[in-house]
């Protein structure tokens, strides 16, 4: 797998930020399609909240970065119609939370527009949002709902996990002709990582294995794939040998990836952290303890975010979402170390 | 909670309200008019007997008494004009232009429906005739069609987006966030509401605060109402607004004043508890609006009642063709079921 994501053209690479390389992908796509264009709350000068577009504005001026009012519903439909009709909307919506909002717009207008129509119309969308927690932002600011779009039909689902990622990922999200819901972590927008100046994509649907091991598989989304390897670290000093695997989309989903794991491990943990319940978790065990029965010495386990609304006080949201000790823990206890 | 007394019908308006301009108009376009309304006409009485026969697959909502909202809005587009329509939208998909045996087989679920059979009822869409099609979600086509306006805008196409949708749909906060930035941004865009004075199974005054053309003017978007049972006044002011909209000066809204003669769907038989018959009766005996337009050309126009009936003959003809042709039609391939899921 991990041939298909060397750019081939070997250009110049940099240490830019995760935020970098949003702003990267959308600017070169900007420049390469006119049709792309960006819709969204505090979106053109303001660059977001997060400071992600800052800059494009100047560059594309405010026909193509458009300040919306608030009103999440209307210009992701806005958005919907455009990209029935020629454009290629990036729909900014500021928090994942939002989702809420814009549901309908996203999982019965959308999503089910090709299909629906037979074939004849093509909805090609960007919906860029963002999940996580820890920032102190309460619960009304801190979801992680990728589970909602990964369950619709008719949606695709990215959530890099790196700078490099992020870009290569976003410039085939615009390409797609299907709505595709982007999700970033907000924690992870200042980190930085090596991505290559100028022209590259990646596939979406292949998972990427970031370490490799033999003894335990730890499957880690967006946020958890940190997580994930910090505590391979640590199991590594302890003898133990983590695999981990980022799937990087949830759908479509790199199932053959996560059940080779498994099946060379024999043992496999999986992290995301939207609501255990429910959750990416559930569906990414069930396809491994189905792939992968055979070969399996424990049952497949799953780490999701605490079952609460996120709690405002720091001491309270640290205990609700998964952590490298938690999770180091559980793969000493499933490897039969604790 | 407020409740309607039923003994106090909503009644049609009397009479049409003449303008000297509708006679300029060469009487063809009159006739096209005629035909496109009986065609809808005709296509919902089909709509109904197959649903009343157990020949047609789930439910279906009639246009039936609305009929000159869709045409005489749809004649004021050009082709490449795009609609977006609602659950009520036969009439829409017709009146743009959609052929009616492809319309058939595709509320029976066949493969040579306009969407293979997948979409039904609720979800034709002809991208060849700009229906970006129905939706059945109320207000559903809000952000759609204004979208459209924006693409619009934004690809220099000089097309017009008309959003079709009810009375019901001013309950839906979509529609007012879209309104306010087609209003922003000064998009090529017509807001069509079609009073029908009910939203599903109630009388749309007991769930409607204030007055329905004070909402969109807080906006600042201009508002028209018509009497929608007259053709002549849809169609005329609809090429006013629509004009306007493709020389830039932005969004408008078009109220039309109309009637619908069956229930919610085709369903809905026993409706006397929400409203009374009397009031359907007058409706559909004084104020259809093919009958007055039909009384309008022969004395406007002296045209001969047999050619009305020719027209009508024809138009059946074609329907009772398209039932045939949608009946005798194979469904899709088991196969196509996970098809166009993704493009």
């Amino acid at each position: 797998m991990s041939t298909l994501e060397t750019p081939t053209i070997t250009t110049n690479v940099r240490e830019i930020t995760f935020s970098q390389a949003i702003r990267e992908a959308l600017a070169e796509e900007m420049r390469r399609d006119p049709t792309v264009f960006i819709i969204g709350e505090d979106v053109a000068e303001a660059g977001t909240p997060f400071k992600v577009l800052l800059g494009l504005v100047d560059e594309f001026g405010t026909q193509r970065v458009i300040d919306a009012p608030i009103s999440e519903p209307g210009f992701c439909g806005m958005g919907v119609g455009a990209a029935m009709t020629g454009m290629r909307p990036v729909v900014d919506i500021m928090f994942g939370d939002f989702l809420g909002l814009v549901m309908d717009q996203i999982a019965n207008q959308a999503a089910k527009i090709h299909y629906m129509s037979g074939g004849k119309l093509f909805v090609p969308i960007v919906f860029r949002t963002s999940l996580g927690a820890t920032r102190r932002t309460g619960a009304q600011h801190s979801q992680s709902l990728q589970a909602w779009p990964s369950h619709i039909p008719g949606l695709k689902v990215v959530l890099p996990s790196t700078p490099y990622d992020a870009k290569g990922l976003m410039k085939t999200a615009i390409r797609d002709n299907n709505p595709v819901v982007f999700i970033e972590d907000k924690m992870l927008h200042q980190t930085k990582g090596p991505v290559p100046e100028g022209e590259y994509t990646l596939p979406i649907g292949i998972a990427e294995i970031k370490r490799s091991g033999d003894d335990i598989t730890l499957v880690a989304t967006s946020s958890m794939v940190q997580v994930a390897l910090g505590a391979a670290d640590r199991l590594a000093s302890l003898g133990i040998h983590a695999e981990v695997i980022d799937p990087r989309t949830t759908t479509p989903l790199d199932t053959e990836t996560l059940i080779r794991s498994a099946q060379k491990t024999g043992r496999a943990i999986v992290l995301d952290e939207g609501y255990q319940r429910y959750g990416v978790t559930a569906e990414l065990a069930a396809v491994i303890a189905d792939g992968a029965f055979y070969y399996l010495d424990a049952p497949v386990k799953r780490m999701g975010a605490m079952d609460v609304p996120v709690p405002f006080s720091p001491p309270l949201e640290d205990l609700t979402v998964p952590t490298i000790e938690k999770l180091t823990e559980m793969a000493k206890t499933l490897c039969g170390r604790a | 909670m407020p409740e309607r007394d039923i003994s106090v019908p909503i009644f049609p308006r009397i009479g049409l309200v003449d303008d000297p301009a509708y006679g300029k108009i060469d009487i063809e376009q009159w006739l096209h008019m005629y035909e496109q309304m009986l065609k809808i006409h005709h296509f919902e009485e089909s709509v109904n007997e197959l649903y009343k026969t157990a020949r047609m697959p789930g439910l279906a909502h009639l246009y039936s008494g609305e009929e000159a909202v869709a045409v005489g809005v749809c004649e004021a587009l050009n082709p490449d004009d795009t609609i977006t329509s609602t659950h009520r939208g036969h009439g829409h998909c017709l009146a743009k232009g959609a052929q009616v045996d492809r319309m058939f087989a595709e509320l029976l679920g066949k493969a040579a429906g306009y969407c293979k059979g997948k979409g039904g009822s609720m979800h034709i869409a002809d991208p060849e005739t700009g229906n970006l099609g129905a939706n059945a979600i109320v207000g559903g086509g809000g952000g759609i069609a204004t979208g459209a306006a924006l693409s619009a805008k934004m690809r220099g196409t000089n097309q017009v987006s008309v959003c079709f949708f009810g009375d019901g749909a001013m309950g839906q906060g979509v529609l007012y966030e879209v309104m306010n930035m087609a209003a922003l941004w000064k998009l090529p865009i017509i807001y069509v509401c079609e009073n029908n004075h009910y939203s599903e199974y109630t009388v749309t005054t007991e769930v409607n605060a204030g007055e329905l053309r004070a909402r969109p003017q807080a906006f600042g978007i201009p508002v028209e109402e018509v009497d929608g049972q007259d053709v002549r006044q849809v169609y005329t002011t609809a090429m006013r607004l629509v004009s306007a909209a493709r020389r830039g000066e932005g969004p408008a809204f078009l109220i039309c004043d109309t009637y619908r003669y069956y229930g919610h769907h085709v369903g809905d038989v026993n409706r006397t508890y929400y409203r009374p018959k009397e009031e359907e009766e007058a409706w559909r005996a004084q104020h259809d609006p093919i009958q007055l337009m039909g009384n309008w050309m022969c004395s406007a126009y002296s045209v001969q009642a047999s050619l009305l009936d020719d027209i009508e003959q024809k138009v059946i003809a074609e329907i009772t063709a398209g039932v045939e042709f949608a009946e005798k039609a194979p469904f899709p391939q088991l196969d196509e079921v996970d098809q166009d899921v993704y493009a």
